[in-house]
């Protein structure tokens, strides 16, 4: 198929807004003072394409019946996503430092309080199927909506996410486009040392999709694949991005401790200072 | 009295259908086991709204989920112990914790699933369903009060749980008598204590009343379909109108409806109570008439906890005077 390249401008853009979730990423943390930085840092590239580039939706109109649906399967990124939906313009900025407070909008797990969110979740394994009964509801009624869903490679532990595998692939759900965070940690370790999931593009295509690997952290690469799936008929497509957990902070990369410990202060500004943020006004506030 | 019989599933089955032709976001899922549930009415009607995706259970419940979410009435039509079992998860923490539209079917409820045995035999299903925020938890007691359920189901904006059985029980209610949501309705009038029916053993405390008469004992009966959210009124107003409830259910005695009605009478009206269910055992095989009286769900045994209670009534009232 014919996949035009991503004009430059725009991959510039793009780029200055990764490095912006960055920085949210980083500020969020620290002031929740709990949270997961290893995966949301991972996941910015992907994210950053889904929503300001893949993605049918207006934020000023979370319930626009026409938009495409997100479904945040690794529902504990929750510094990533709702980072990426105040840069979209869903939440206002200042938002972000409530996060995970009691009372927020912004729990800590994604959900329905939350414009732009259109399920809770945090239990690993159910947004798959999720995804996929939203695909077929749209196919029912002729609408050409999709459906998305972001999922890590951990969570392809969970059973569950097989059964909506095959059930997706049976179905030939092509409105239906899965992104797996092949950051290759979890809690324990190695994901490949606590429980083996490799091969994995061989167990999708076994289940009828359609796989795309790429280095999730290459912009144009990610780019690529969405207009990929999107021009796939027949199958649905799998996204398989590998990434670097903690992409961005040096001494966050590719270590599992990162997984679900949030910075010090100390350690946010050593971040902040690595990711090349400065205090121009385009982050929340500045730490102290 | 000679009653006809009809099976619950039939009652469902039937409901679902008649429902699809009314409005066409009803749409029905099936785990394997669409003829036993009788969605096979539905599914040879609307082919085009039936989804069949397989032993998978989870799934069953999340796929239903999005099609909520994409605005469709969904129903889930499998066995209730393996869709409140298995995909308990997903009926908690997507269904429930979001408020999705989601209808969860559970078929072959209770012990009267038969010769299956133990495995398919739903008995702690109330309890599970019950404890969930969100969750409306329904016990229909015959064929008309199934159909009623169902299409209260329909129209009801949020997550439900009907759980019925497989064989044909006696049809005691009419299709005139009312169904209202959280809503006990009176069976016979009584002053000595009250049965509290929740399910198809409504004939069983029927038989229950008449040898209580013989006794020259005067039991009030109700039935309470609803489970979640409970009539806590009327419960609490024949606790203290007649001072003994015997509970009656085809369901653990830990947790399910018994417990619930206790919860609202130990508060406002605190008397002694006997329950009738299953007393903290699995099922086995056998006729359903065997396992009734091997499991205690007889009108013997529901007369014999009533003149039991009476005693604790009696000894209480001794007590105070």
């Amino acid at each position: 198929m014919q996949i035009a390249p991503v004009d430059s401008a725009k991959l510039c853009e793009l780029h200055a807004l990764a490095k912006r979730i960055r920085c949210h990423i980083i500020e969020l943390l620290v002031e929740a003072k709990s949270g997961h930085p290893g995966g949301s840092l991972s996941g910015v590239e992907y994210g950053v394409g889904l929503y300001f580039y893949a993605l049918r939706h207006d934020p000023r109109r979370p319930d626009w019946p026409e938009r495409d649906r997100v479904i945040w399967s690794r529902g504990h990124v929750g510094a990533l996503i709702f980072s990426l939906l105040a840069e979209a313009g869903y939440i206002p900025l200042e938002e972000l430092l409530t996060f995970r407070k009691f009372g927020s909008r912004l729990q800590g797990h994604p959900t329905t309080k939350c414009p732009g969110i259109e399920v809770g979740t945090g239990s690993l394994g159910q947004g798959l199927s999720v995804a996929t009964g939203l695909a077929i509801g749209f196919r029912m009624d002729g609408k050409s909506n999709r459906a998305y869903c972001l999922m890590g490679d951990g969570e392809s532990q969970e059973g569950s996410v097989w059964e909506a595998v095959m059930c997706a692939g049976h179905y030939k759900l092509d409105n239906l486009c899965a992104v797996v965070d092949c950051n290759a940690l979890q809690i324990d370790g190695r994901v490949e040392d606590v429980m083996g999931i490799s091969p994995l593009a061989d167990k999708w295509r076994a289940f009828r999709w359609n796989v795309l690997e790429v280095d999730g952290n290459d912009l144009a690469q990610v780019l690529r694949a969405y207009d990929q799936a999107a021009q796939t008929k027949g199958q649905p497509t799998v996204i398989l991005a590998h990434t670097v957990k903690g992409k961005g902070v040096s001494f966050m990369e590719d270590q599992a401790s990162w997984h679900g410990k949030a910075p010090t202060p100390e350690q946010g500004r050593t971040a902040l200072l690595e990711l090349g943020c400065d205090r121009d006004g385009r982050l929340i506030r500045g730490l102290p | 009295m000679t009653m006809t019989v009809r099976a619950t599933r039939d009652g469902y089955g039937e409901a679902l259908r008649d429902l699809g032709e009314q409005d066409e976001r009803i749409v029905v899922l099936g785990a394997d086991l669409t003829a036993s549930t009788r969605a096979d009415l539905f599914a040879a009607r609307f082919p085009q709204r039936f989804i069949e995706v397989g032993i998978a259970e989870q799934n069953a419940i999340n796929v239903a989920a999005g099609l909520a979410m994409a605005g469709k009435i969904p129903f889930v039509s499998t066995y209730a112990v393996f869709v409140t079992g298995r995909a308990l998860d997903q009926i908690r923490t997507t269904v429930c914790y979001s408020n999705l539209n989601v209808k969860v079917v559970g078929a072959h409820g209770g012990i009267s699933v038969g010769p299956d045995g133990a495995t398919h035999q739903a008995l702690e299903d109330i309890a599970i369903m019950r404890s969930l925020p969100n969750m409306t938890v329904i016990v229909p007691c015959d064929y008309h009060e199934t159909r009623k359920a169902i299409s209260w189901c329909a129209r009801h904006m949020g997550p439900t749980y009907v759980r019925f059985g497989r064989e044909p029980v006696p049809v005691v209610t009419k299709p005139e008598t009312p169904f209202i949501w959280g809503k006990a309705n009176p069976v016979c009038g009584g002053t000595d204590l009250t049965i509290l029916n929740c399910g198809p053993l409504l004939k069983q405390c029927l038989d229950a009343v008449d040898l209580l008469r013989s006794a020259g004992i005067s039991a009030r009966l109700l039935n309470v379909h609803t489970v979640k959210p409970l009539d806590r009124e009327a419960i609490v107003k024949a606790a203290r109108e007649t001072g003994a409830l015997v509970t009656v259910e085809e369901h653990q005695v830990h947790g399910g409806f018994g417990s619930a009605v206790a919860e609202a009478v130990v508060q406002e009206a605190p008397v002694p109570m006997r329950f009738i269910g299953i007393q903290d055992r699995f099922g086995e095989s056998g006729t359903p008439e065997e396992l009734f009286s091997a499991f205690g769900l007889t009108a013997s045994d529901i007369a014999r906890a009533a003149e039991d209670v009476l005693r604790v009534k009696a000894r209480y009232s001794l007590r105070e005077a």
